[in-house]
């Protein structure tokens, strides 16, 4: 297994977790276009403005090592490799989607890339993130498990108890909490006591905050802390502060009841994740401007050319439906 | 053959189990030291060590999806439930974690792991610590739910429990723990949905599980001094149900009478009788009968709780109705 990346400080890295971030976004951006063109059953919860949390963690961890992922898991998809015409075909139900059209938006994982899988409960997979490093410490594997979840899952019980038990055994653990705000449609101060980090740390969990739009800052800490936890020093807890770009969900269109248009307009100009970025990347003479353009073209023709795969592609045979309710024994 | 406990049974098979494969291992309160309140589990810590033999706070939603996510990653996990009374506490863990991974992943990831817990009443231990809750995961596509009736079909089915790629939850009578019965020396499993013929007879056939087996075989001795020779057949596993021995007996006898400890509405009972009613009509002589518990909580004072499940009297005397022709309405 290769060690854990080393801190981000050459070129191809920077460029790596830019086209990923950008990836997120295009995808996203088709996804939403696939909800109002009604092309696309049912609903789905946009990763747009988390580029830098789900890309700055993945980047620190190898393909072997775990994750949860949430309902909001596009972006953790991505950034832990998923390519997109799986994806969008799993969007829309199809056969050749990662789970052959039967999870959809909601449980999206490229299972082969380490991602245990997207989770429709809020807070349903923090006890399959601790169990996973369980497994890595019995077994004597060094992989490291990070548990993505959002500041509305706080409110659940299940993460006090594994936590619990993550600290009591020094589990490699990494509890990432996006903290966007919200918990779905309510403001999440109005219904958190205390801080969120104070949680972790009642356990003797080493926790940190950090900025979730800058995805170097991200990354650091990630790195360490994945390097960290690789050799025993686990669990660790994480608040990245960061931001959601659309509703709950795509159809949670006028939502000033519960978010103002100012405060959204206010974090997609001044701290975009992607945008600033990019503005580094240039300051920095990493990058042109016209780089970058063609980087984000090149991305969004991939997407596009993956949509409309996705659209032709077919359906699984009616035959399926009760295929996979249990997995065979046979050796 | 040498006779043990049922207890004892489940013991070697899980002690069996974990030197045959050393991704098996338990968890759950009190299992180390402890050996669970029922001793079941005495021993094992000796031989495994804590490492394999894991002792939780007291915390079910917690470590049972702990156990999930280690199935999810290569371990083979046994929970241990203390009382199948605390099903509850563990539901979105089992019902939408564990029984729809495999599905909703489209058959990439697998959870193979066992609930062990138990059922019965009459130990006096009141509403809480007494029911029989197996028809609540029997309802849910993707668990596979054992029902051993004697320390044979206890080691046997746990062996297999252990070895099947999906989650199964084994429920043990609580009042059988000391209940010896004759188990081979050499190894055995036994394969799950086919049901074993306890006893041959011809004017009844009598479909019992788990605790109610007893019940049914005690009845049947009762009948047979009144010349009523009774057919007793144990399905062993509900989930998958071998309803080809069942209906190749009712075919035989013409009546069916089926016995379970659950709450007889909407339940296990209810099940099996539907499926003789819908496949079997034309062979049958009378209405397929139903006996499971009241449809009350369990009462603590012996006087009330006594008569809340089915007895081998109140067995026999429903079969002697049955027999007479009586024209009645169960109740």
């Amino acid at each position: 297994m290769s060690p854990a990346k080393k801190d981000k400080s050459n070129r191809e890295d920077y460029l790596r977790m830019y086209r990923q971030m950008v990836r997120i976004r295009a995808f996203e951006d088709n996804a939403n276009q696939l909800y109002l063109s009604a092309k696309m059953p049912g609903l789905t919860h946009m990763y747009s403005g988390q580029e830098a949390v789900a890309v700055g963690i993945c980047e620190a961890l190898t393909s072997n090592d775990k994750i949860t992922s949430t309902h909001r898991g596009h972006g953790h998809c991505v950034a832990k490799g998923a390519a997109f015409k799986q994806m969008f075909c799993e969007l829309l139900g199809k056969e050749e989607g990662y789970c052959r059209g039967k999870g959809g938006s909601m449980h999206i994982a490229d299972q082969a890339n380490g991602n245990l899988g997207a989770n429709a409960i809020v807070g349903g997979s923090m006890g399959i993130a601790t169990g996973a490093a369980l497994s890595a410490k019995r077994l004597g594997k060094s992989d490291v498990t990070v548990c993505f979840f959002g500041d509305g899952a706080t409110a659940q019980g299940l993460l006090y108890e594994v936590m619990n038990m993550a600290a009591l055994w020094n589990l490699p653990v990494i509890y990432a909490c996006e903290n966007n705000g919200y918990s779905e449609y309510t403001r999440t101060d109005e219904i958190a006591a205390g801080s969120i980090t104070a949680r972790a740390e009642a356990f003797g969990i080493e926790s940190h905050t950090v900025d979730g739009q800058d995805v170097l800052a991200v990354n650091k800490l990630a790195t360490d802390l994945v390097a960290r936890a690789r050799k025993g020093e686990g669990p660790f807890f994480i608040e990245l502060m960061t931001y959601r770009y659309h509703g709950h969900h795509v159809g949670d269109i006028n939502r000033e009841y519960y978010r103002r248009k100012d405060e959204e307009a206010d974090w997609k100009t001044n701290r975009d994740p992607i945008t600033n970025f990019g503005k580094w990347l240039e300051d920095q003479k990493i990058v042109t401007a016209d780089e970058l353009v063609g980087i984000n073209n090149e991305i969004k023709a991939e997407a596009e050319e993956a949509v409309a795969y996705a659209e032709k592609a077919p359906y699984p045979s009616i035959n399926e439906v009760d295929m996979h309710v249990f997995a065979s024994n046979a050796a | 053959m040498r006779e043990i406990t049922l207890s004892k049974a489940v013991n070697e098979a899980i002690a069996e189990e974990m030197r045959r494969d050393p991704t098996v291992f338990v968890i759950g309160e009190d299992v180390a030291e402890a050996g669970t309140p029922f001793k079941v589990l005495s021993g094992l810590v000796e031989e495994f060590g804590t490492d394999r033999v894991i002792d939780t706070p007291i915390a079910e939603p917690g470590f049972m999806g702990i156990a999930v996510g280690a199935a999810m990653t290569g371990s083979r996990p046994i929970v241990d439930l203390m009382f199948g009374d605390f099903l509850y506490l563990v539901m979105d863990q089992l019902c939408n974690q564990a029984a729809k991974t495999h599905y909703m992943s489209g058959g990439k990831l697998s959870v193979p792991l066992v609930l062990r817990t138990n059922l019965g009443a009459t130990r006096r231990s009141a509403a809480q610590h007494s029911q029989s809750l197996h028809a609540l995961v029997a309802h849910i596509p993707g668990l596979k739910v054992a029902m051993p009736s004697s320390a044979y079909e206890a080691k046997g089915l746990m062996k297999t429990a252990i070895r099947d790629n999906n989650p199964v939850v084994i429920f043990e009578d609580k009042l059988m723990y000391n209940d010896k019965a004759p188990v081979p020396e050499e190894e055995y499993l036994i394969p799950f949905g086919e049901a074993a013929i306890l006893r041959e007879g011809n004017d009844i056939t009598m479909v019992a599980t788990s605790s109610m087996v007893q019940v049914a075989l005690a009845a049947a001795e009762l009948l047979a001094r009144d010349g009523i020779s009774a057919e007793i057949i144990d399905p062993r596993t509900i989930v998958p149900l071998d309803e080809d021995t069942i209906l190749r007996s009712v075919r035989k006898t013409s009546r069916a009478i089926v016995i379970d400890e659950g709450h007889q509405s909407y339940g296990i009972t209810g099940e099996i009788a539907s499926r003789i009613s819908d496949k079997a009509f034309y062979h049958l002589d009378a209405p397929v009968q139903r006996m499971g518990a009241m449809d009350v909580p369990v009462p603590f004072s012996p006087v009330l709780e006594d008569i809340t499940v089915p007895t081998a009297e109140s067995v026999a005397e429903r079969a002697r109705q049955l027999l007479r022709g009586d024209l009645f309405h169960a109740a």
